[in-house]
């Protein structure tokens, strides 16, 4: 991946977060949240910066991030977009829904949109159990969708 | 000042939420407003009433109009009607689905007549954003008792007589673990709160926190009371942000009444909470590998013994215990263990909270007394299978649960009974599955999910795991012999046996249950290539009846991939090299004449 370069602004951001938390290494996990809140994503880069404020090693950092599932390395697009694989949802048919965004959006789960307007991801179950299948876009909560319905919701955000 | 004569109470629960009750809410405040109305009328915010299947939903007290699938342009309508001219809008009234009678009381709803609440006691009824509403409804009392009352040994007695037994999925006697805390000696003792609900297509922990936050809280001093703990954690998923918000709004309030921080109640008692943020790993349900996750660690388990109870968050002596565990105490300490434990069957006692899904009439939340059966919950309170399909299964205890079948119906829902029918309590998932659920898919779903999940410490769970998922796919694509099935028993075996936390020796259950329940199932996928349930796509064709088609062409139209093609007024035909068995064409067809073979 080409190195990309951290904003000065945002650089300062994540280092005053990191000092919040006392450069502690304890708080890994709460700087990679606020961190994740800061620039979407956490690149290699931001890591890095991670790695040297709290004293741990990268590799360490590295493996906190790809551990948790919340935390991701590649940027989302404009309009996320999530479709909840609970079993819930997988039962009343949320695997058609996702074929049906894949297909529409002509992109795979974990991938972002060429124009970077959309990103699909999956989870697990949004506690919506009521109107399954759910898909989020944003926060956005859409629900009983069926795969008829996938293009009309892209279309609300492609206008 | 006049008196409030009404209040509304529009559920502000997850499913609600997404139905927009935010909104309706706003509108019913503007309404009042422009009334005039806001001496007489309050609109309160509550938690989950658990009918989620019928939200958003709006409450009116103090007749107990129950209200369901209001929409906005509804909001004018029960104002102007209710409120103003004191007459119920009947098309908003639940309707029995068999007499098709209005009722308007859900005490007389089938949904609700079976259930007791007790975890869920204030859920739908309070605003959990609003500390003096839990404390009018006898909030902080317990604490107030036993911090004034009773002995710490005296309190972990009555929690041990009451019966009550981990709600996370253990089963562990509560009042015995609290004792074990206690009676390790150290400088500094931990209080955890495990919120971290990772089993997908449950929604228990999250309700009560959303509904309810303050009896967590309270219960979490008590239990700092018992073991000899001033410091309190709530490991949350950061994926549930309104939960997070209710808890820490009512962490502030409670810092203000005194009830969380130094010296609570005057008692010189000092107890205060944190919260930390899960990231996503369902491994960290179990509470090993949740203390190194709040370490900042990745969240991998390590060998019991010892206990957290022994040594635990940084090496101290930790009380876990489930969000459903705690909201349970207050409860408890007030009214009285022997209240409790006449609920409830000989070994489990009191109630547990399910979130009902899947196939099922009424999907929502439920709270039912230990004992319950199946069928009472999937008939009477579930509403019967949607669209009038057969019931097949109902997995309990989510991935690390199995599949409870026909013959277990009338089986009363207990710890024990649950495990000797081959499932779980788990944390209180129950999927209902009819007819047209693959049952060797449904173990392979639950495969992918444990596969993903692995922590990847220990080989049986990284390996065998992914292994038996191999075979599963393999079977469902129709290229399975019976020796797999063999190996697939033999493997779920060595998993189980061999495997280092509580997810590796859970996950071959999906595995096991189905292969007991459903062998011929399996033998059918292995034998005949056929999957009588049409969910496994290798081992099917959508074909068109010649005699029912008429050439609409609807189907064609409709085909994503272009794979039927006639013309018009003729028989249709499905290219099956081009299908991609989507079932689009099935289910646009209006003369049934495509059917699975």
């Amino acid at each position: 991946m080409a190195k990309i370069k951290l904003s000065e602004k945002k650089l300062e951001e994540l280092k005053a977060v990191c000092k919040s938390f006392n450069n502690e290494k304890g708080e890994l996990i709460n700087v990679l949240h606020k961190a994740q809140g800061i620039f979407g994503y956490l690149p290699a880069e931001v890591q890095e910066v991670i790695s040297k404020e709290l004293n741990v090693s990268v590799a360490h950092v590295y493996g906190i991030v790809t551990f948790y599932s919340f935390f991701t390395m590649t940027p989302k697009g404009e309009h996320p977009v999530s479709i909840c694989l609970g079993t819930a949802c997988y039962v009343r048919g949320a695997e058609k829904v996702l074929e049906e965004f894949k297909r529409v959006l002509k992109i795979q789960v974990g991938e972002t949109t060429p124009d970077g307007k959309f990103s699909l991801s999956c989870l697990r179950c949004v506690g919506a159990c009521g109107l399954a299948p759910v898909v989020l876009v944003g926060e956005k909560v859409y629900g009983r969708v069926s795969p008829d319905g996938v293009k009309d919701i892209v279309a609300e955000y492609n206008s | 000042m006049g008196k409030i004569k009404y209040h509304m109470l529009v559920c502000g629960g997850t499913g609600c939420h997404a139905s927009q009750s935010d909104q309706i809410l706003k509108k019913f405040e503007t309404l009042i407003h422009d009334r005039g109305l806001e001496n007489e009328v309050q609109v309160i915010k509550t938690g989950c009433f658990g009918f989620c299947e019928k939200g958003p939903i709006v409450k009116m007290m103090p007749d107990n109009t129950f209200y369901t699938k209001v929409k906005l342009d509804d909001c004018e309508e029960i104002l102007e009607e209710h409120i103003i001219k004191g007459r119920k809008v009947t098309r908003l009234l639940y309707e029995n689905p068999e007499t098709g009678e209005h009722v308007s009381d859900s005490k007389h709803m089938e949904f609700y007549k079976k259930q007791i609440r007790i975890a869920l006691r204030n859920c739908g009824f309070i605003n959990p954003e609003n500390i003096e509403e839990y404390i009018a409804r006898d909030g902080y009392q317990a604490l107030g008792k036993v911090l004034t009352e009773l002995s710490p040994e005296a309190t972990i007695e009555i929690m041990k007589k009451s019966g009550l037994r981990g709600r996370g999925g253990g089963g562990f006697p509560t009042g015995l673990k609290w004792e074990i805390t206690r009676a390790v000696k150290s400088d500094q003792k931990y209080v955890v709160c495990n919120a971290d609900e990772g089993d997908p297509g449950a929604f228990m922990d999250r309700s009560v926190l959303e509904g309810d936050p303050h009896s967590v809280l309270e219960a979490m001093a008590i239990n700092g009371y018992c073991t000899g703990a001033d410091k309190g954690l709530v490991y949350i998923r950061a994926e549930y942000p309104l939960a997070v918000e209710r808890l820490k709004i009512a962490m502030k309030q409670a810092r203000e009444y005194g009830l969380l921080g130094k010296n609570i109640l005057g008692t010189g008692f000092n107890f205060d909470v944190e919260i930390r943020y899960g990231a996503g790993a369902f491994v960290c349900g179990e509470e090993t590998a949740l203390i190194h996750s709040m370490e900042g660690l990745r969240g991998e388990p390590t060998v019991k013994p010892p206990f957290p109870s022994e040594s635990g968050y940084l090496g101290k002596p930790t009380n876990v215990n489930n969000v459903e565990t705690y909201a349970n105490v207050p409860v408890i300490i007030n009214k009285g263990a022997d209240w409790f434990a006449k609920i409830g069957t000989e070994r489990s006692k009191g109630t547990k909270v399910f979130a009902l899904a899947g196939k099922i009439n009424n999907v929502g939340l439920i709270e039912v007394p230990m004992g319950i059966t199946l069928r009472e919950v999937i008939y009477e309170i579930g509403g019967g299978i949607k669209n009038d399909k057969e019931f097949k299964a109902v997995q309990t205890g989510g991935p690390s649960g199995g599949m409870l079948t026909v013959k277990d119906l009338d089986t009363p829902i207990d710890y024990d009974n649950l495990i000797a029918a081959g499932s779980m309590m788990g944390s209180g998932g129950m999927i209902v599955m009819d007819e047209n659920d693959c049952m060797v898919a449904m173990a392979k779903f639950y495969l992918q999910f444990t596969v993903e999940e692995s922590c990847g410490k220990c080989s049986p769970c990284r390996i065998g795991n992914k292994r038996l998922y191999e075979m599963l796919e393999k079977i469902t694509q129709g290229n399975g012999t019976p020796e797999d099935l063999d190996k697939l028993r033999n493997l779920s075996q060595v998993i189980k046996d061999t495997s280092l936390c509580g997810l590796g020796q859970s996950s071959p259950n999906p595995v096991l249950s189905s292969l007991n329940n459903f062998y011929d199932e399996y033998m059918e996928h292995v034998n005949l290539k056929k999957c009588r349930a049409g969910k496994c796509k290798s081992l099917m064709q959508y074909i068109i009846n010649a005699e029912n088609c008429i050439g609409c062409t609807l189907c064609a139209r409709n085909c994503p991939v272009n794979a039927i093609t006639g013309e018009r007024k003729q028989v249709h035909l499905i290219d099956q090299e081009k299908c991609i068995k989507c079932g689009a064409c099935m289910e646009k067809c209006k003369f049934n004449a495509i059917y699975i073979k």
